[in-house]
C-alpha cells in the first residue's frame, strides 16, 4: 500500500540523503517525497510518499526516529488529512485547439498560466487522481504533453492536531543527563523531550 | 608511551574558565573533560594539528598499525569497560580503513566515537589529496555523524556525539573534522558545549497494560524460555535478568552477545542457542510456549527457518530500540524501554515459583548430549579445539577476559567457555569480523589493565591483523594469544564439507610459523601440538610477564556441532557424531603439517 508520512527534520545540509538513505537500506521505493520550510524556523517538513506493505509502517517511523536529526514523524495516512499536489503542464495547442483546452482547464479548475503560440501551459492543485485525470482526457483527447512537472504529495492533518514536538519546543527541555549542563543552544531543536508517543 | 608524564601538563582551569584553544586542542580537551584516558590512533596529514596538540593533554594515545586495529580497539575498549572507546585517524585512507570497525561496532551496538581529520574546508569537493567523504561513507554505519569545519563547532559536537554514542541504543558516532578548523582558535567553554537533554525515542512503551499483559503471559506458561541478549550488558540488568529467571524458575538461553549476561553455572542457565546452540537448548525454544526476549533481536543465526521458529509460544520482547519490535519475528507483548527499568516494574507483579515440571523436561531432552561431547572423550592424542577451550576455562577459572575471532574458534569458545560474568567475552557477532579478536583485546587491556586477557583467533583471522603484534610490544601489553591453527579457513571448510561435496576451493591455508612471527616482535611464544602441550603453554603464557603466543596445532578437519543449516528450522540440527571424532586420517590440507607429522 502507499505510505504518507509527514516528518519535522531539522533544516541542515544532509538530512536528506539520512532520510533517502533510510528508506534505500529498507528497500522501500519512494514514490514522492517533498520538502519545505515549516512553520518553524530551522525546521523542515517532509512528505514521504512509499510503497510499502501495510504492516512496514511501524518500522518505518520507528527507523525514522532513529536518525538524530528527525524531530517528529507522523503517519498521516491513517488519520484524516488533506493531501494536495500541484502539477504543471505544457501542452502543445495552437489558436484552433485552445478553446477546448480553456474548457478542459475550467472543468479540472485548473488555470492557465501561460500561453504561447505553439502551447499554453496548465497549472493544477488537488489530489493525485485530480492531478492524473486531467492528464488522462489530455492524452486521450491526443492532446501532445511537451512536459509535465509534478511536485509529489504534502498532506496535512485535518482539524486542531498540532504537532506535538513543536508543542514541547515552546517549555524548556526539563533535566538533563549531564552535571556540567549549560544552555542547550547548540542543535536545541533536536534535543527536545517529547510526551510519551502513544 | 605518553601516560604520566603528560598528566602534569593539564590546565583544569580550562574547564572552569572559558578560554581560547585551537580546534586541535579543543579535541583533546573535550576528550579529557568527557573522561577520555585512553585513545587508539594512528596519524596522518589532515590531523596533524590535532597530533601537535596531543602532548598537552593526559591522555594515553597507543599507535596502532592499521586504522581498522585502532577502531576494533576502541570497540573491545567499550565492550570490556562499558566506557566509549575513542579511535582517531587521519583524513582519505585512514578515516576508511577504519569503515569495517565503525560496521562492526554499528551491528553490536557498541558506544564508540570515531575521529578522523578532513581535509581544508577551502578544498572540500575538490579531490584534494586523501580526500573522501566519509561522512557519507559511514552514514549507513553510523548512529549520526558531523562534518565539522570551524573549531567554535568542536566542542558541541564532541559532546553531543558522546550522548548519543552512549544513550538509548548505543552505537558509533564519527566526528569528521576539516585540517583549518583544527588550526583555527576558538574560545572553549566546556559547560556551555553541553549537550541538551536526552531526548528518548518518542515510541518508547512499557505502559501498565503492556506490563499486565505480559505479567499474565508469565503466571499462565507452562514452559517459559528467557531468550537472553547483549542488552542485558548493555543496560546492566545482569541482577533483573537472574531474579527474573529465579521467582519464577525460567530455564534462561543465552545469544552469542548475551553470554555471560546470565552465569553459566547458575542452574537454570541452558547455554547458548540458534546455530551452533546445544541440541537441548534450541529444543526448549521449540516446545517453549512464551518466550520471553531480553534484550535481542531474533537474528537469523539464532532463529533458523522463521516459518518454523517457536510456533507454539507467545513472545514477549523487552527491547530498547522500537525499530525491533516485529522485525523478524511477530510478538504479543512488546516493552519497547530499558530492560533494566522495564524488568524492575515488571518484577513485582510476578508471583513466586517453586518448582516446574518444565526444567524436569529440559533435562530429558538432554538425552545422549554429554556421550556425545568431545568434553567427554578420553585424550586419544590428537589435539581437539574444543579442548583447548576447556583447558583454558579451566586454567583460568573462568575469570578472563576472552576476545574471539570469527568462525570455528569462536563457537567452540562459546559452548566451552564457561562465561560467569559480564563483559568477559568479546566477539563479533552481528557483522562477524575476521581479525577483530587482536585489536579488540588490546583495547579490553587498556581499558581493564588489572584482567587477564585472552585473544583466540583463528590461523586465517589472525592474519587479517597480526600487525598489531607490534603495537603489543611497542605498548608493552600483556595479552595471550591463542591461535587456533587447523590450516584452513576452517568455517568455511566445513561449509564446504556439508553443502559443497567437500570441495575445499580456496579454504587450505599456508601460514607463517606463528611462533616465528611472535618472536620477530620480541614476543614470546610456542607450539602445542598435543593436549598436555597445550595445558603446559597455556600455564606458561599465564606466568609470563609479556604478551604470549600458543600455535595450537588442532585436527584439521573437525566441524562446529550441532549446526542448524542455514534456513533449517531450529530444532532440525546436525548432532554431534557420537563417537570417533574426525582424525585427518582422510584428505587433508597439503599444505600444513599436522600433528600426526611430528
Amino acid at each position: 500500500m502507499l505510505h504518507t508520512f509527514v516528518a519535522l527534520v531539522e533544516n541542515k545540509p544532509g538530512v536528506l540523503t539520512r532520510v533517502a538513505s533510510l528508506f534505500r537500506r529498507l528497500n522501500i521505493n519512494i514514490t514522492s517525497l517533498t520538502v519545505g520550510e515549516s512553520e518553524r524556523s530551522g525546521v523542515s517538513r517532509m512528505t514521504i510518499v512509499a510503497e510499502a506493505a501495510v504492516d512496514r509502517a511501524h518500522r518505518i517511523m520507528a527507523s525514522l526516529y532513529k536518525l538524530e536529526n528527525v524531530l517528529e514523524v507522523d503517519d498521516v495516512g491513517r488519520h484524516s488529512a488533506v493531501v494536495r499536489e500541484l502539477a504543471i503542464v505544457k501542452v502543445a495547442a495552437g489558436p484552433k485547439t485552445r478553446a477546448h483546452l480553456f474548457e478542459l482547464a475550467k472543468v479540472f479548475h485548473a488555470r492557465i498560466v501561460d500561453l504561447a503560440p505553439e502551447s499554453l501551459m496548465l497549472e493544477i492543485t488537488g489530489g493525485a487522481s485530480k492531478i492524473e485525470g486531467l492528464v488522462q482526457v489530455l492524452v486521450e483527447s491526443d492532446y501532445q504533453i511537451l512536459e509535465m512537472a509534478r511536485t509529489g504529495r504534502m498532506a496535512m492533518r485535518r482539524g486542531q492536531h498540532t504537532s506535538r514536538v513543536l508543542d514541547a519546543l515552546r517549555e524548556v527541555p526539563a533535566t538533563s543527563e549531564s552535571t556540567l549542563a549549560g544552555k542547550p543552544k547548540h542543535m536545541a531543536l533536536g534535543k527536545v523531550a517529547t510526551e510519551d508517543h502513544a | 608511551m605518553n601516560t604520566s608524564d603528560n598528566a602534569n601538563h593539564a590546565d583544569l582551569a580550562i574547564y572552569s574558565h572559558p578560554t581560547r584553544l585551537t580546534g586541535a586542542e579543543t579535541l583533546w580537551a573535550t576528550l579529557v573533560g568527557e573522561g577520555v584516558r585512553d585513545v587508539f590512533g594512528y596519524p596522518g596529514g589532515a590531523i596533524l594539528p590535532a597530533y601537535d596538540a596531543l602532548r598537552k593533554f593526559p591522555l594515553r594515545h597507543i599507535l596502532v598499525r592499521h586504522e581498522q586495529g585502532a577502531a576494533h580497539m576502541a570497540d573491545g575498549y567499550a565492550r570490556a569497560s562499558g566506557r566509549v572507546g575513542v579511535a582517531v585517524s587521519t583524513s582519505g585512507p585512514g578515516a576508511t580503513n577504519m569503515v569495517t570497525g565503525i560496521a562492526n561496532a554499528m551491528m553490536d551496538s557498541i558506544p564508540m566515537v570515531c575521529i578522523t581529520g578532513q581535509v581544508s574546508s577551502a578544498v572540500l569537493g575538490t579531490d584534494a589529496f586523501q580526500e573522501v567523504d566519509i561522512t557519507g561513507i559511514t552514514l549507513p554505519i553510523t548512529k549520526h555523524n558531523y562534518l565539522i569545519h570551524r573549531a567554535e563547532d568542536i566542542a558541541p559536537a564532541l559532546r553531543e556525539a558522546f550522548l548519543i554514542a552512549k544513550s538509548g541504543r548505543p552505537g558509533p558516532v564519527l566526528i569528521d573534522i576539516t585540517k583549518n578548523a583544527q588550526q583555527a582558535s576558538a574560545i572553549f567553554d566546556f559547560a556551555a558545549a553541553a549537550p541538551a537533554a536526552y531526548r528518548p525515542h518518542p515510541m518508547l512503551r512499557a505502559d501498565a497494560n503492556s506490563i499486565r499483559d505480559a505479567a499474565e503471559l508469565l503466571r499462565t506458561a507452562k514452559r517459559p524460555v528467557i531468550l537472553a541478549g547483549h542488552g542485558i550488558l548493555q543496560s546492566n540488568a545482569m541482577e533483573q535478568v537472574r531474579a527474573l529467571a529465579e521467582r519464577m524458575q525460567i530455564p534462561v538461553a543465552c545469544t552469542l552477545l548475551g553470554l555471560g549476561g546470565f552465569p553459566a553455572s547458575h542452574p537454570l542457565n541452558l547455554g547458548m542457542m540458534g546455530m551452533h546452540g546445544e541440541s537441548w537448548v534450541n529444543q526448549a525454544i521449540q516446545q517453549s510456549d512464551l518466550l520471553i526476549a531480553c534484550g535481542m533481536r531474533f537474528d537469523d543465526r539464532v532463529t533458523g527457518s522463521l516459518a518454523t521458529y517457536a510456533l507454539q509460544a507467545k513472545k514477549i520482547h523487552i527491547e530498547i530500540d522500537p525499530s525491533e519490535i516485529g522485525k523478524n519475528v511477530p510478538v504479543d507483548v512488546a516493552l519497547i524501554g530499558d530492560l533494566k527499568e522495564v524488568l524492575e516494574v515488571l518484577l513485582p507483579a510476578l508471583p513466586k515459583i517453586k518448582s516446574s515440571e518444565w526444567l524436569q523436561s529440559i533435562d530429558a531432552m538432554k538425552g545422549d548430549a554429554a556421550v556425545r561431547d568431545i568434553q567427554n572423550l578420553p585424550d586419544d592424542g590428537h589435539l581437539y579445539a574444543a579442548h583447548v577451550m576447556h583447558d583454558l576455562w579451566h586454567a583460568t577459572g573462568g575469570n578472563a577476559i576472552i576476545a574471539t575471532d570469527v568462525g570455528q574458534h569462536q563457537m567452540w569458545e562459546a559452548q566451552y567457555y564457561k562465561h560467569e560474568h559480564p563483559r568477559t567475552l568479546i566477539t563479533s557477532g552481528g557483522l562477524g569480523t575476521m581479525g577483530f579478536a587482536l585489536p579488540a583485546a588490546i583495547g579490553a587491556k587498556i581499558a581493564c589493565p588489572d584482567k587477564e586477557v585472552w585473544v583466540i583467533a583463528g590461523d586465517g583471522g589472525f592474519q587479517m591483523t597480526s600487525p598489531e603484534l607490534a603495537t603489543i610490544a611497542q605498548e608493552k601489553i600483556k595479552v595471550n594469544i591463542a591461535v587456533i591453527n587447523n590450516g584452513y579457513l576452517g568455517m568455511v571448510r566445513q561449509w564446504q564439507e556439508r553443502f559443497y561435496d567437500k570441495n575445499y576451493e580456496c579454504t587450505p591455508l599456508l601460514s607463517p610459523d606463528f611462533v616465528k612471527l611472535a618472536d620477530a616482535h620480541s614476543i614470546a611464544g610456542v607450539t602445542a601440538r598435543k593436549r598436555p602441550e597445550g595445558v603446559a603453554a597455556i600455564e606458561s603464557a599465564r606466568k609470563h610477564d609479556g604478551a604470549f603466543l600458543i600455535d595450537f596445532r588442532v585436527e584439521q578437519e573437525d566441524s562446529v556441532y550441532p549446526m542448524v543449516p542455514a534456513g533449517a528450522a531450529l530444532h532440525e540440527m546436525i548432532r554431534r557424531p557420537k563417537s570417533d571424532p574426525p582424525k585427518t586420517n582422510q584428505r587433508r590440507n597439503p599444505l600444513v603439517e599436522t600433528a600426526s607429522d611430528v
